[in-house]
């Protein structure tokens, strides 16, 4: 055992050397607005966005589930079409509404963002494919209701399938992202989307998620069936409104109650680095509230018929709370893990935009940035870097040699420049020659020198290919 | 130099944009910009005249419309956004600080432009009664115009890219959104939107009605006057903006000169516009007069040339804008403009965060070469897929072993020839060692007798 360690050190010790925090440098230009404004806006602009996601997600599942119970006791298929008709419309909101959070996303962690982007880059380019992909099933799946029955069913129940795994999958990609960018100390360890998965805590926070979007479904349903303008008696005639609302807020309470096994989960899972006082007031704060949603959901349930419903309103509001508060938990964690990798970015910018002055400033004056810089043209770099690619001295490849251009025009270097300037095609085996009139004539003129210098010792030598 | 690398060998990192963009826009304009309007007014032609048959063409041809526009349609347009961000996250990340207002309005307008497609189509059969169903043309005619807003926000970017105006100086949005080629380019694809709509609601009609239907040679009339109607709007946009990028392309550029190949571009850019608006007019006018004389497929002919037409389109916009991914700004490398002379001076490899080594030296020449290839040529070029570089050499220095001091001086010079390539962003080591990596991926010279036959099998 001993010896094997003390032969791995070397390794190891290696390893540790290599895995330093790589410190980038921030974009030139300046945040268009405050940062306090970002903050402030980013969170709330988000939980509005992922409210659609996770109704989105939660409903795909839900209506899988009762679709299949609906094989066995039709009611549920009805029921499992209602749920379904609400996913194609959410996931409309959801898209359109991740616009404005990704655009603060990408302005307050612009190096993060990209970073775990780039990190995760062959995920996050499959990403609109899947997500069209699921968007088209899911209206085929919502299309096909009427038609794909009998021995077509099986076939509209994979379809539905389908779309539950994808929207399943996909939050994964973006969970992925957002875990990545708050460890910069793991991404020379990060190869791709499933090294990704094993660093930080991303499967207790994707279990909760799809718990919360469970959750958030079963309210929003309890809700959107209902409320009096939903026509309970034309598309669900075997259920009653009370039975809907119980039904469903029983569902909240129970993925509710599971919540408290993986929000614990996530919390002890969750890398130290960015846990500070403020970050457990929020989430401690929004735990309490939980408890009291819990309270009136169970209120709700055991409610009679008559009365059920009276404090949908309540629980909506104050679920909304426990939301935010984890959301701006989230985000206080967020920037506490953050704070000390932004600061020596924001130093490292610093320093290079000084260098990058200076060197401007050098350049302005007329002192030189430098030996590359400040060397003077010659006609042998010019022609190195402008004709060497097709003129060579005795060998005529794409164009002729510098000894036949000696003996056009060794008396007149001017007409070198004013040729190079606006050039013709004169021969019917190269192509066009690119006019260079942007060198300027004195570069063109000591281009020319230089040519007629090489040219004038050589001897031709026969074209090289027929 | 700041951001890990993404690379694509094969495809090529611009392909995966370019493929996202094409699609988008060839959805976007035609469908969402364009189709919108049409079915608004087909609506409206049935309300006014009191036939349904107008309105049951028009939500067929919606419910087409919708499916793709809430998919594809908008998914690509995120997608650009992804992508990019994937390919050239400084190019992105910079825009967005420069846009930030117009990127928001743009977000508050897509809410709304969504919002008002799903009212307007699952309201479609709710609203059945007359004053509902003028409120409901009314809609339609709201959703047209946020439709478009986006496109114009939108393409005040585009032309950003291309021409920064007044910007590099003043540093304000406005300055950026009223660009040089803003306008032009607006005006170019607003009528292309609608014209290409009318093509592609003309194919609709033909597989939403049976041949007898008696509304099939009356619709097919109706918007074939339509797709009239916008072609000399077309060819007016199209003059303009032709005609304004030299101009724009002088003003930018430090080296104020049109290449041979964007000549040959810029040419073709007018015959395409010819040729498509041709043989559009040709057929809308068949359209009008006799509805019934053109078969379904006859129709692909316009559409593929109008596709030609935009496909053209926005690559000459693609070729204006280099070698800069934002005009006198940044690179399309990454490397800023003001940055250059550090990097010339004291070599890109101290800068780059992610280097594996941060000094070119001949003892690591490759490793330091290939830094050097990803971090300054990769966002364009691959070294075996799309646009590779080695075949680009192989046309200039054949097949026998490159010399490294012809390739070096190359390197340091391409942007003096070929000016829509970026100066090298390197000094002399780096520059020898990227040339040094180029040639361990120079494939072997051919056995000298089989060179001849090699040769021919060439040409």
């Amino acid at each position: 055992m001993l010896t094997d360690f003390i032969a791995q050190l070397p390794n190891f010790l290696a390893q540790v050397a290599t895995t330093e925090v790589p410190v980038p440098h921030d974009l030139e230009i300046p945040l268009p607005i405050p940062e306090w404004a970002l903050k402030l806006w980013v969170v709330p602009v988000f939980l509005l966005h992922i409210f659609f996601v996770n109704l989105m997600v939660g409903g795909a599942l839900m209506a899988f589930v009762n679709e299949i119970i609906g094989l066995r006791f039709p009611r549920y298929d009805r029921l499992a079409r209602c749920i379904g008709e609400t996913v194609t419309v959410n996931k409309s909101l959801a898209v359109v509404l991740g616009i404005g959070p990704m655009l603060m996303m990408n302005l307050l962690y612009t190096i993060h963002f990209y970073s775990a982007n780039a990190l995760t880059g062959h995920a996050w380019a499959l990403l609109i494919p899947l997500i069209i992909t699921v968007f088209l099933l899911a209206y085929l799946h919502k299309y096909t209701w009427e038609t794909w029955t009998g021995p077509r069913k099986g076939r509209h129940v994979l379809v539905g399938g389908a779309v539950a795994a994808l929207f399943l999958f996909i939050p994964l990609i973006f969970l992925v992202q957002v875990n990545t960018m708050l460890f910069p100390d793991k991404w020379s360890q990060v190869k791709g989307f499933f090294t990704a998965l094993q660093i930080g805590n991303v499967f207790p926070r994707y279990f909760h998620f799809v718990a919360a979007s469970l959750a958030l479904m079963g309210l929003f349903l309890a809700g959107w069936f209902g409320r009096k303008s939903f026509p309970v008696e034309e598309k669900l005639p075997e259920f009653t409104r009370p039975e809907l609302r119980r039904h469903f807020y029983r569902w909240t309470f129970w993925v509710s109650c599971a919540q408290f096994a993986f929000g614990p989960l996530v919390f002890f899972t969750l890398p130290t680095q960015g846990i500070t006082a403020t970050v457990m007031l929020w989430i401690f704060g929004a735990v309490f509230v939980a408890i009291l949603v819990l309270g009136l959901l169970w209120k709700e349930i055991h409610e009679s018929d008559a009365r059920i419903g009276r404090r949908f309103w309540p629980i909506a509001a104050l679920f909304s709370l426990v939301v935010l508060g984890m959301g701006q938990g989230r985000h206080v964690y967020r920037e506490a893990a953050l704070a000390p990798h932004k600061e020596a970015i924001a130093r490292k910018t610093a320093e290079f935009r000084s260098i990058e002055l200076g060197t401007q400033m050098r350049i302005r004056t007329g002192l030189g940035a430098g030996d590359a810089l400040t060397a003077a043209p010659s006609g042998k770099k010019l022609f190195a870097q402008t004709c060497a690619a097709c003129h060579a001295v005795e060998k005529a490849t794409s164009a002729p040699s510098l000894v036949e251009i000696h003996s056009l025009f060794k008396d007149n270097p001017a007409g070198i420049v004013s040729w190079a300037k606006a050039p013709g095609k004169k021969r019917a085996q190269y192509g066009p020659m690119p006019p260079m009139a942007h060198l300027g004539d004195d570069n063109l003129a000591l281009i020319a020198a230089y040519m007629l210098e090489q040219g004038k010792g050589a001897t031709a030598q026969p074209t090289a290919a027929p | 130099m700041d951001f890990p690398i993404f690379h694509l060998e094969f495809l090529g990192n611009r392909m995966l944009i370019a493929i996202t963009a094409i699609i988008h826009v060839l959805i976007n304009h035609p469908l969402a910009v364009g189709a919108y309007p049409l079915i608004t007014l087909l609506e409206w032609w049935g309300l006014r005249k009191g036939e349904p048959a107008w309105d049951k063409l028009a939500y067929r041809i919606v419910f087409i419309v919708f499916i793709i526009t809430t998919t594809v349609g908008a998914l690509t347009g995120v997608g650009i956004w992804l992508t990019t961000s994937l390919v050239a996250p400084f190019a992105i990340g910079s825009l967005l600080r420069v846009f930030f207002w117009g990127w928001f309005a743009e977000w508050l307008v897509f809410i709304s432009e969504v919002g008002l497609i799903m009212a307007y189509y699952l309201t479609w059969k709710r609203f059945a009664t007359p004053r509902l169903k003028r409120l409901h043309v009314a809609i339609g005619a709201t959703l047209s115009a946020f439709s478009w807003l986006t496109m114009a926000l939108i393409v005040a970017i585009l032309g950003f890219m291309m021409n920064s105006g007044a910007w590099t100086q003043d540093k304000s949005l406005w300055s950026a959104m009223f660009n040089p080629l803003y306008l032009p380019q607006l005006a170019f694809r607003t009528p292309y939107s609608m014209f290409t709509a009318g093509l592609f609601v003309w194919f609709c009609i033909f597989f939403v009605t049976k041949r007898d239907d008696p509304i099939r040679p009356r619709a097919v009339r109706l918007v074939a006057i339509w797709t009239l109607a916008w072609l000399p709007l077309v060819v007016l946009g199209a003059l303009w903006y032709w005609r304004s990028v030299p101009a724009a392309m002088q003003a930018n550029a430090n080296v104020a000169l049109l290449t041979q190949a964007f000549s040959q571009w810029h040419g073709m850019f007018i015959k395409i516009i010819g040729y498509t608006v041709a043989v559009v007019a040709v057929m809308a006018l068949i359209g009008a007069v006799r509805p019934r004389a053109l078969p379904r497929y006859a129709l692909l002919v316009p559409f593929v040339l109008s596709i030609w037409l935009l496909g053209h389109f926005e690559r000459v916009r693609e070729f204006i804008r280099k070698p800069y991914v934002i005009a006198d700004y940044m690179y399309a490398n990454g490397v800023r403009v003001s940055a250059l002379p550090v990097y010339q001076r004291d070599g890109i490899l101290p800068y780059a965060t992610y280097s594996a080594v941060k000094q070119a030296t001949a003892a690591n020449a490759l490793v330091a070469g290939h830094e050097v290839f990803m971090l300054t040529c990769s966002r364009c070029h691959t070294t075996a897929g799309m646009n590779n570089v080695i075949t680009k050499f192989e046309h200039l220095y054949g097949r026998e072993p490159w010399d490294h001091e012809a390739l070096v001086g190359f390197i340091q010079g391409m942007h003096l020839t070929r000016t829509y390539m970026p100066p090298f962003p390197g000094n002399e080591a780096e520059a020898s060692a990227l040339a040094t990596y180029l040639r361990s991926l120079q494939p072997p010279a051919p056995a000298v007798s089989a060179a001849p036959a090699v040769l021919t099998a060439n040409r």
